[in-house]
């Protein structure tokens, strides 16, 4: 959990640099977040923690947050032992 | 080997020549005729299809060819060598298979996938408006909720093969966010109105696609509501970004075989026009041109393949090069033509309206100018 907030806070630091995320803060709501910018970070979490987002997963609360991505990753990382 | 093309290795060499055979013979012979004629036959486009081509960006078990990022882009050379105008069919099929493969539900998948994979069903991707183009996000085409479905309202213009797609990709508003929809040519409501004449790709059958209180079900939303823009418009642009770079890159080398060839048969002043030291000069820059412009493809082609998220910019970088230098090589081909350049008959004026219209779709230069800039800082800070 703290891996993935702390690679998502890197890669909002590297878009938007003059401003720090609080964990909770809803990146939509501080108007920073454009098409490109949801693009990259949905490409950003499929990369560094080898999960695939599809249509299920299109929900804003899904990524509303450092909160909300970290917890989206973990539940789509816990894959059962043995597969 | 060809002119230019030593930045291949063998394998990629192979593939890139066995498209080329198919664009040779199928489609530059008749590039001009159908310019003139502003369509491209639908023959072709189902000879595409029969090939594999249309179904080059989607999974095996829905029929497609599933080919890898570099293969599509050498694909995409081979064809705009070819022809722009079939080019940008595949562009626009090739996003609008990507958006159904990617975000399209189980349902979604089977009901399109397999007729988009063999071209059966040809795709059209509808987003730009008389009012909204560079700045996606003034659309004002709305869908509004009604009962089990969508209610569609608004019109789309220079929609690249409108006048003969099947399947529209539509983006529209949606209670205050941005939704995409799926919509058959055939629902009612839906009228699409040819747009003749363009500058350039003359050939790709542009229309204004108009949706008149157009009813598409619940089964037409694409993605989740208000995913619209980002990430499903995105990500389309995306492959339809590094579809144009790739085809700039074979319309330069189009540019560049040409203007050898004339530059070596045509006569002034005591030999061939190719021995005067300025017009070398013209044909140095094309050369170099092309094979920097197919390098960065090749490296954004890795890095869409390998899923980075440098990715995005790499492309962008791509499309940027191969757009503006295949637009300098069109203008140079056309000069060392000279008469014949402007001919009604040949080629280069044809290239040179074509490549024009490289700098405007997908993110025009100046977009890719500021967006480029904004995107570099990322990179920099990555180990
Ligand atoms: C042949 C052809 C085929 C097309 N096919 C399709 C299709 O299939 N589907 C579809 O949806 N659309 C299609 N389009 C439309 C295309 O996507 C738009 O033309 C493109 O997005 C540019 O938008 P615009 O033409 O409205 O120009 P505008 O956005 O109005 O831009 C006008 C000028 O201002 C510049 N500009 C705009 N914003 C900025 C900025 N922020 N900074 C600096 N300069 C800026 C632009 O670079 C341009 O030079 C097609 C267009 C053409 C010509």
């Amino acid at each position: 959990m703290e891996t993935v907030k702390a690679k998502v806070r890197e890669f909002l630091r590297g878009y938007i640099a003059d401003h720090e995320f609080a964990d909770d803060e809803d990146i939509f709501a501080s108007g920073y977040a454009n098409s490109l910018f949801v693009m990259q970070l949905i490409y950003m979490v499929e990369r560094e923690f080898q999960i695939t987002v599809g249509d299920e997963d299109l929900e804003f609360d899904n990524f509303r947050s450092i909160d909300a991505v970290a917890r989206l990753v973990t539940a789509k990382s816990a894959v059962p032992a043995g597969t | 080997m060809r002119a230019g093309v030593h930045s291949l290795t063998d394998v990629q060499n192979k593939i890139l020549q066995s498209h080329r055979r198919f664009a040779e013979d199928e489609i530059a012979p008749h590039a001009n005729a159908w310019d003139r004629e502003g369509r491209v036959p639908r023959e072709v486009v189902a000879a595409m299809g029969a090939a594999g081509h249309l179904g080059a960006l989607i999974p095996a078990e829905y029929g497609g060819t599933e080919l890898d990022m570099t293969e599509f882009g050498l694909l995409n050379e081979a064809i705009g060598f070819g022809c722009s105008s079939v080019r940008s069919v595949l562009t626009v099929h090739s996003m609008v298979s990507q958006a159904v493969t990617r975000w399209g539900n189980p349902e979604q998948r089977r009901a399109w996938l397999p007729g988009l994979a063999t071209g059966e069903q040809v795709g059209a991707f509808a987003l730009s408006e008389a009012e909204a183009g560079s700045d996606v996000a003034q659309i004002t085409t709305v869908a509004e909720n009604d009962g089990d479905g969508y209610l569609l309202s608004g019109t789309k213009r220079w929609i690249t093969y409108g006048q003969g797609a099947d399947v529209f990709l539509v983006f529209a508003r949606h209670n205050g966010r941005h939704s995409a929809f799926v919509a058959g040519r055939d629902t009612p409501g839906l009228t699409v109105v040819p747009i003749d004449g363009m500058l350039g790709t003359r050939a790709s059958m542009l229309a204004e696609v108009r949706f008149d209180n157009c009813r598409v079900p619940r089964s037409a939303l694409l993605g989740r509501p208000g995913f619209g823009l980002a990430p499903i418009a995105a990500a389309a642009l995306d492959v339809g970004r590094y579809s144009v770079a790739w085809g700039s890159v074979g319309l330069a080398q189009s540019c560049l075989e040409l203007s050898l060839g004339h530059a070596r048969e045509r006569r002034a002043f005591g030999g061939p026009v190719f021995d005067h030291q300025l017009v070398q000069r013209l044909i140095t820059d094309m050369a170099t041109g092309v094979s920097a412009a197919r390098l960065l493809c090749l490296q954004a082609g890795e890095l869409v393949q390998g899923g980075a998220p440098t990715a995005v910019a790499a492309v962008w970088m791509a499309k940027y090069f191969a757009s503006t230098s295949a637009f300098r090589a069109a203008s140079d081909t056309v000069q060392i033509h000279g008469a014949y350049g402007c001919d009604p008959d040949g080629s280069p004026q044809r290239l040179f309206r074509d490549a024009k219209v490289m700098e405007i779709i997908e993110g025009s230069t100046q977009i890719q100018q500021t967006m480029i800039a904004r995107l570099v800082p990322y990179e920099e800070k990555r180990p």
